[in-house]
């Protein structure tokens, strides 16, 4: 075979395998979500928005206590971590482009953005769990914060870098102070995309499991006490799809469908309202 | 009344008052400087208090290595240095050791990367170069929506589809290609039950994918289209391109980025909670049941007594933390050194 063939066919070779990659992550994609459809919309009943966690052996049951735990920790979490996450940032773009602290809490918050979460469930049961005696809603809501907080931080820091310094300047110029200029004029100018760094981070923390298993433990009864262990659905999932009863592990996939479903509609719609701000 | 009045008239009217150094009668240059006054006042609280909330973030980190390490204590004092490195996990006998759990982690992210790290290169490679343009925005977000799906959603699809039919169709195969050769022969022993070491290397790689591509993808696209022109103009065909001069040009990025899959690899627990197997042992087959320190941790901790028991495990949390820490910082060096190359 001569040369020129031969770069012909590695280059073949080359291209068809990155497509099969590319179909490879693709299927995989449309399989998971397939696999999910098909199992969970079986689950999904007027019973399961409405009834509470079954007791181990008995029939029927639904979610409830899952779906309203899960929605106020998450609530809880989103008012925490959205002040604090959009002010740290607005320090990090506005007081901090050169000190070191900043660039060390810059550091920091990239390496948050990664960290195991079970390591955070750990460090919260020891902060609160174990001092303030007891598993609550509360403690699922500190660690949830404690992963959504780097995501907000890092888009608000992104987002205000974007900001084009004439902006700042002119309004500087007419005499406002920096905090307004902060908030009334750089924060307004990139509303859009801080907000889809909060949605993002709710989308985050909606499915995080293993930082909840140590902090808000589960609920098998309908609670909305924040001060009490708390039922919520990826915990719900994980223990009953673990467990040996088929209506457990049925609405183990309907709840995984229903988190999912949020997960991903949150994230279609955040780019889709980043995108077409971002136009004008 | 002068021009210059009127107008120090109507913008203190607008209330702004900065650097206002138009000598004017003497009653509005006090308001003024009041004003400035309140300004100042007022841009330094706010200084402060966007200052205290980074400091939160920052101390957020401290906090959790503190404490770890206040509450591993026990575990250390009693094992030692010996705890890294024990081959045992006894609850009856209080005998705590981190061997297996981590050989459970290391081993399960090497073999993730494996095949996370061929398929990202496959789709960065298929976004840059050669997918129609019409259709990048659409597949790179399919891409980045496999990203967003959570974990646990990997864990029971693993556990009640994947893990059944790798059983069934991958490997028996698998057993009877490579189970007899010498020495990769023991890595594919054991029956074939489905859940373990090996199908939880692949669900994490699935899980791993979207990262390393969406990185790799990143730095690509940061090679200056000159380099790539001029290499097809001596007429290099694409994977000549992308073997010779992309992947050279853009090498630190791409390491940056594997390194970020791997230390998300490494502390991923849920996915691999459900598929490993969940069993203190290391038997040095693939096809076994085995633990991660993350799925020792969420298994575990629940049901765990104050003790050594527990304390070993906050002594586990800490190892996890600090490896996936250290790659972590490398991976985000890399890859603002990779990135960073876009400007020159």
């Amino acid at each position: 075979m001569d040369i020129y063939s031969r770069r012909i066919l590695i280059n073949r070779l080359g291209i068809g395998l990155s497509m099969i990659a590319m179909a490879f992550g693709l299927a995989a994609l449309m399989w998971i979500l397939w696999t999910l459809f098909s199992k969970g919309f079986a689950a999904l009943s007027w019973d399961f928005f409405t009834q509470d966690t079954p007791a181990p052996g008995s029939e029927g049951g639904g979610l409830r206590n899952a779906i309203v735990g899960s929605s106020l920790i998450i609530g809880v979490t989103t008012l925490v971590s959205t002040p604090i996450g959009i002010l740290a940032g607005i320090y990090l773009a506005e007081f901090g482009s050169t000190s070191k602290f900043a660039a060390a809490t810059r550091f920091v918050t990239d390496i948050m953005l990664s960290a195991p979460s079970i390591v955070i469930g750990l460090f919260v049961y020891a902060l609160m769990v174990a001092t303030l005696g007891g598993f609550s809603g509360w403690a699922g809501s500190v660690a949830l914060s404690l992963i959504a907080i780097p995501v907000v931080v890092r888009t608000t820091e992104n987002m205000l870098r974007l900001v084009p310094s004439s902006l700042r300047e002119a309004a500087f110029a007419i005499g406002a102070p920096r905090w307004r200029v902060s908030i009334s004029i750089t924060l307004r100018a990139v509303k859009a995309g801080v907000v889809t760094g909060v949605l993002l981070a709710i989308a985050r923390v909606t499915g995080e499991t293993a930082p909840l298993l140590f902090t808000a433990l589960n609920n098998q009864f309908f609670s909305a006490d924040m001060s009490q262990p708390m039922g919520n659905l990826p915990v719900v999932i994980f223990q009953f799809a673990m467990s040996p009863y088929d209506n457990w592990i049925s609405l183990a996939w309907g709840g995984a469908l229903l988190i999912a479903l949020l997960v991903l509609s949150i994230n279609i719609g955040a780019r889709f309202m980043f995108r077409s701000k971002d136009k004008v | 009344m002068n021009e210059v009045d009127a107008l120090v008239t109507e913008a203190s009217s607008v209330e702004s008052g900065y650097q206002m150094s138009v000598p004017a009668g003497g009653g509005q240059v006090d308001v003024h400087a009041a004003k400035i006054k309140v300004f100042k006042r007022q841009d330094w609280v706010f200084h402060k208090i966007t200052l205290l909330f980074a400091l939160i973030v920052l101390a957020g980190l401290f906090g959790i290595l503190i404490s770890l390490a206040i509450e591993a204590m026990p575990a250390l004092r009693a094992f030692g240095f010996s705890f890294f490195s024990a081959n045992v996990w006894s609850v009856p006998d209080d005998e705590f050791g981190a061997r297996i759990a981590i050989y459970g982690t290391v081993v399960t992210s090497i073999i993730a990367l494996l095949i996370a790290v061929p398929v990202s290169f496959g789709i960065a490679l298929f976004l840059t170069e050669t997918c129609p343009v019409w259709l990048r925005r659409p597949l790179g977000t399919a891409i980045e929506l496999l990203a967003g799906v959570p974990s646990i959603i990997y864990g029971i699809w693993g556990l009640f589809i994947f893990a059944p039919l790798f059983a069934e169709y991958i490997q028996p195969p698998l057993q009877s290609t490579f189970g007899d050769l010498p020495i990769v022969g023991g890595l594919f022993s054991g029956p074939p039950i489905g859940v373990g070491i090996l199908a939880a290397g692949i669900v994490l790689s699935l899980m791993v994918i979207p990262f390393i591509a969406s990185v790799m993808r990143d730095v690509f696209e940061t090679v200056p289209p000159v380099l790539k022109e001029s290499a097809y103009g001596v007429g290099c065909t694409t994977w000549e391109v992308v073997w010779n001069i992309v992947l050279p040009y853009t090498r630190v990025g791409v390491i940056g980025g594997i390194m970020l899959g791997l230390g998300r690899a490494l502390g991923e627990t849920m996915a691999v909670t459900f598929v490993i197997g969940n069993a203190n042992r290391i038997t040095g087959s693939l096809f076994s049941p085995g633990n991660s320190i993350a799925s020792v941790l969420a298994n575990e901790f629940g049901e765990a007594d104050p003790g050594l028991h527990f304390s070993s495990l906050f002594a586990l949390g800490l190892v996890l933390f600090v490896i996936t820490f250290v790659v972590l910082a490398l991976s985000r060096w890399l890859i603002h050194r990779g990135t960073a190359k876009q400007g020159r």
